[in-house]
């Protein structure tokens, strides 16, 4: 069932397993700080952002141009894909090396680039994954009854993103932090959960869901495949279309201003935390059932391929900046990149280079243009700041 | 007319040790200074006063070689001298001591001190036990007892600014600027900050001595400088000056004619404000706003006012006291309750806290409105753009299309959004702080006009305003703030720039009931 870890494997930001789509590879990276990517923390970020812009260009026109390159990009892997292996656009390799092996990985990128648009972050997720499936294992063992053990999960994991919510809204603590913490936290309750014991005998009913495709999607889609779908139009309405949306963007560009014009920061930014947990958990659930296994380290070596491919969509990691469609479409590229990859044997160490280096450019390429444009206007910059502060100062406008 | 009376009236028994001749700096449009002269002679402790923005700061930050002088030169010792740095001012041996300075909190005094200039003995190891004695020498003559080997970190802002000040004597400084040093401080800090300033004016340091407090220039310093709109209006000695002269150099302009007289008649009772206090910002201010009533808070900048809005509006909390709205209590800490409650707050600044620069007008406008422009929980975008589209046209905003972000608005305009913001949701309370800052003089009068209008139509207006003028133009009531408490209420006849001043000034106080 289980590859033997491998130095590679080790610290592959990804961890996904290379091999047979049902073995996991639960002994990648368990020490997943060590290969955090070199962000700043958010604060930080957010003092060397250049939040008011005089001239700030139209905020549409550059986001299409990202998700336009992201098109490009997901027709590119594809036609490589196609053209190096002829199993690539099968149904078979859809369903079991696309659908099957990145639907949770797709589901949680959903509730990250919203909490990511509010201008912060939750590592926590996989670890709460992580110990959702603990809890579906243990308290199958107990003998609840199924359903019974869904809502009990569901619940805690909401319950997990509120612990999360509260400590950063509450006493104030940068969720970089926090969630680097409660990511370390919930692993650690998932082992003493669980053991290192592994539960498999979950009823058939539910564990098929996990393997079979969904009936009258032609054999290519997987119920955690549908469930992304479902969510991230769900998720795609409630960003770009109602006020709790625009709340979120608002925080995510200026707090401060969302805050004076009566938005309760906290309860959003709370409530985005919980919607994190709750997504992990679904997450854990299915993660279970498609494995037939409940592991404490189930999915535990997620995040990071979920926080790289949020970015690779073109959400900013200072907030504001960003849209579903454009995660959607990361969500794509990622999956099938890797798809492409496994198919031609390729050396793991390569698919490491690869994840890696498009993680680097998604945080590069949107910034590109600022970047430049902050180095050209700096001198002018560094006066005009100098002169603001003056007059802040004089108090004269 | 104040010509420039600036002829230095000096004894004349020595020479000025630095002299600030014709100096002229702008920001942009803004003319920060203009025409500025100066004179500061050796052993006496010269006093620079002005309002608000009357160029103060930027004097001392050109005497610090921040900003270089845009015309105009600097002499010291008769010499001309060119200031492009802080390491260049610290050369000539010009010192500035900030209000509140800004040492290494894990230091040592004698560290903070010499720090980069430690005394070094052989092998370039530094000679601690060299080190302390020097900081004992400089500290003996300023009278004030503070252990060398002390962490900085936990130190007073009075005892930091003396190690600034034994900073700047170690570094043989002639001339030791000091930037409203005791702003900070309390009365006995003050008393002992004055002996030290004493001490080194006795030993030939010329001191310049910025501070809002009239009471403490004639207390301590020889001569006074006032400066209005960046330019010197008065140099004199301090001795047969009255503080009612010194006032009136400072206010100086022609007093403005007041809008239409339209007393607000009490209307009923909007916003009552009862003994609120937050520790450390502002103690137990009481006040009422009616409708129709245009109330503005006065005051420097740094007594309290803004915060007293804030926590009115719920963005900051507070910890005594209570805030009514038409008679039901306000929740505390919550914009919400109080936008709920038909509060709307145009904040100080409009780029950080009034909108959200990348966002588009219409999103701006609609920001706090949300709940008006969805229906069935979804956002509508034509349902905002028309939402957006009423006031902006009241307003008479001019922008090119809705859906483009607010920053490519000039500043009147962005201020026009904010104002539109609040406006669409019909407040009963307006809070306005400093609505007019930087916006070109056009706009301004129409947000005079706008606050009138709203006044009369049964809004309650409190404002916030540094500008004199604008203050006695629209208020029907003035409130006067300094330091965190409110010290005078001047009715519409009562008001005037010098008694708003003088009660800023703490030169009198009316209190309040």
């Amino acid at each position: 069932m289980r590859h033997e870890p491998t130095a590679a494997s080790l610290s592959r930001p990804g961890g996904q397993p290379v091999g047979a789509p049902s073995a996991a590879n639960p002994a990648a990276n368990r020490d997943v700080t060590t290969a955090l990517p070199e962000a700043p923390l958010p604060a930080v970020q957010a003092a060397l952002a250049p939040k008011t812009e005089t001239r700030a260009p139209n905020r549409l026109r550059p986001l299409l141009r990202w998700e336009s390159a992201l098109v490009v990009a997901l027709a590119a892997t594809v036609l490589v894909g196609a053209a190096t292996s002829r199993q690539f656009l099968t149904s078979a390799n859809v369903f079991s090396n696309v659908c099957l092996l990145y639907g949770e990985l797709a589901i949680m990128t959903l509730p990250m680039t919203l909490v990511i648009l509010a201008g912060e972050i939750d590592l926590s997720i996989a670890s709460t994954l992580a110990l959702s499936s603990s809890l579906v294992g243990y308290l199958w063992q107990q003998g609840w009854p199924m359903p019974g053990v869904i809502a009990f999960v569901l619940v805690t994991g909401a319950l997990l993103g509120w612990v999360n919510g509260a400590l950063v809204t509450r006493l104030g603590l940068p969720s970089l932090a926090v969630t680097i913490g409660t990511m370390t936290l919930y692993a650690g309750i998932a082992e003493i959960v669980l053991g290192p014991a592994i539960i498999t005998n979950f009823p058939s009913s539910y564990t098929t869901i996990g393997v079979n495709p969904l009936p009258g999607t032609g054999q290519l889609l997987s119920f955690s495949a549908a469930v992304f779908i479902v969510l991230a139009v769900l998720f795609g309405v409630l960003l770009h279309a109602t006020p709790f949306g625009r709340s979120v963007v608002a925080i995510g560009f200026n707090k401060e201003a969302a805050l004076f014009a009566g938005i309760r920061v906290k309860r959003v930014k709370t409530l985005l935390f919980m919607l994190s947990g709750l997504t992990g958990a679904l997450a854990g659930i299915l993660y279970t059932f498609r494995l037939s296994t409940a592991e404490s380290d189930n999915g535990i070596d997620l995040i990071l391929p979920v926080v790289a491919v949020v970015l690779l969509g073109g959400v900013s990691i200072f907030g504001g900046k960003g849209s579903l469609a454009g995660v959607v479409l990361a969500v794509l590229v990622y999956t099938s990149l890797q798809s492409a990859l496994l198919l031609t044997n390729f050396n793991a160490n390569g698919l490491e280079i690869v994840t890696g280096g498009l993680l680097l450019l998604s945080v590069l390429v949107p910034n590109a243009g600022q970047l430049a444009s902050r180095a050209r206007s700096l001198a002018g910059r560094r006066r005009l700041g100098v002169a603001a502060h003056a007059q802040l100062k004089d108090g004269t406008p | 007319m104040p010509a420039d009376q600036g002829t230095p009236t000096h004894d004349g028994t020595s020479a000025p040790l630095l002299v600030v001749e014709h100096v002229t700096k702008s920001f942009g449009a803004v003319k920060a200074l203009e025409d500025a002269s100066l004179e500061i002679y050796p052993g006496e402790v010269h006093a620079l006063v002005g309002e608000n923005g009357a160029g103060k700061s930027t004097l001392v930050k050109i005497l610090a070689g921040v900003h270089p002088p845009d015309r105009g030169v600097l002499r010291l010792d008769g010499q001309e001298l060119a200031l492009p740095s802080p390491l260049a001012a610290q050369d000539a041996g010009i010192a500035v001591i900030y209000q509140e300075p800004t040492l290494f909190p894990d230091l040592s005094v004698a560290e903070n001190i010499f720090i980069g200039r430690q005394p070094l003995r052989r092998g370039r190891r530094i000679d601690t036990r060299a080190m302390h004695r020097r900081v004992v020498e400089l500290l003996a003559p300023l009278g004030v007892d503070l252990d060398p080997q002390r962490i900085a970190r936990g130190l007073s802002i009075a005892d930091q600014q003396v190690v600034e000040i034994a900073k700047a004597l170690s570094l043989d400084a002639r001339v030791i600027v000091m930037d409203e040093p005791t702003a900070a401080l309390s009365a006995y800090e003050v008393q002992r900050l004055f002996g030290v300033i004493e001490s080194l004016r006795s030993s030939g340091v010329a001191v310049l001595f910025i501070s809002h407090r009239l009471e403490e220039v004639f207390a301590t310093c020889q001569r006074v400088t006032v400066m209005r709109d960046g330019r010197r209006v008065l140099s004199r000695p301090v001795a047969g000056l009255s503080a009612d002269e010194l006032v009136r150099a400072m206010v100086g302009r022609e007093v403005v004619e007041r809008g239409a007289a339209d007393q607000a008649q009490g209307g009923r009772l909007v916003l009552e404000v009862d003994n609120l206090t937050r520790e450390g910002v502002f103690v137990g201010v009481s006040f009422r706003v009616r409708s129709g009533e245009i109330v503005a808070l006065a005051g420097l900048v740094g007594a309290g006012r803004s915060e007293v809005a804030r926590a009115v509006f719920g963005v900051d909390r507070y910890d005594a006291g209570r805030v009514l709205v038409e008679g039901r209590p306000l929740k505390k800490a919550s914009p919400a309750a109080a936008m709920a409650a038909g509060i709307g707050f145009v904040p100080e600044d409009r780029r950080l806290q009034g909108l959200v620069m990348e966002l588009s007008i219409a999103s701006n406008i609609a920001l706090s409105s949300l709940g008006q422009v969805a229906r069935f929980g979804v956002v509508r975008r034509g349902a905002e753009q028309r939402f957006a589209s009423d006031w902006a046209t009241r307003l008479r905003l001019r922008y090119g299309r809705f859906s483009d972000p607010v920053s490519t608005l000039s500043g009147g305009n962005q201020q026009k959004t904010v104002l539109a913001k609040w406006l669409s949701r019909h407040p009963r309370l307006l809070i306005v702080d400093e609505p007019t800052r930087g916006i070109d003089v056009g706009t301004k009068s129409e947000v005079h006009r706008l606050l009138v209008e709203l006044a009369r139509s049964g809004v309650a207006v409190l404002m916030i305003s540094s500008e004199l003028p604008e203050v006695l133009q629209v208020a029907d009531r003035v409130l006067v703030m300094r330091e965190g408490r409110l010290v005078a209420e001047l009715g519409r006849h009562e008001a005037s720039e010098e008694a708003i001043m003088a009660a800023a000034t703490g030169q009198v106080e009316v209190l309040a009931r």
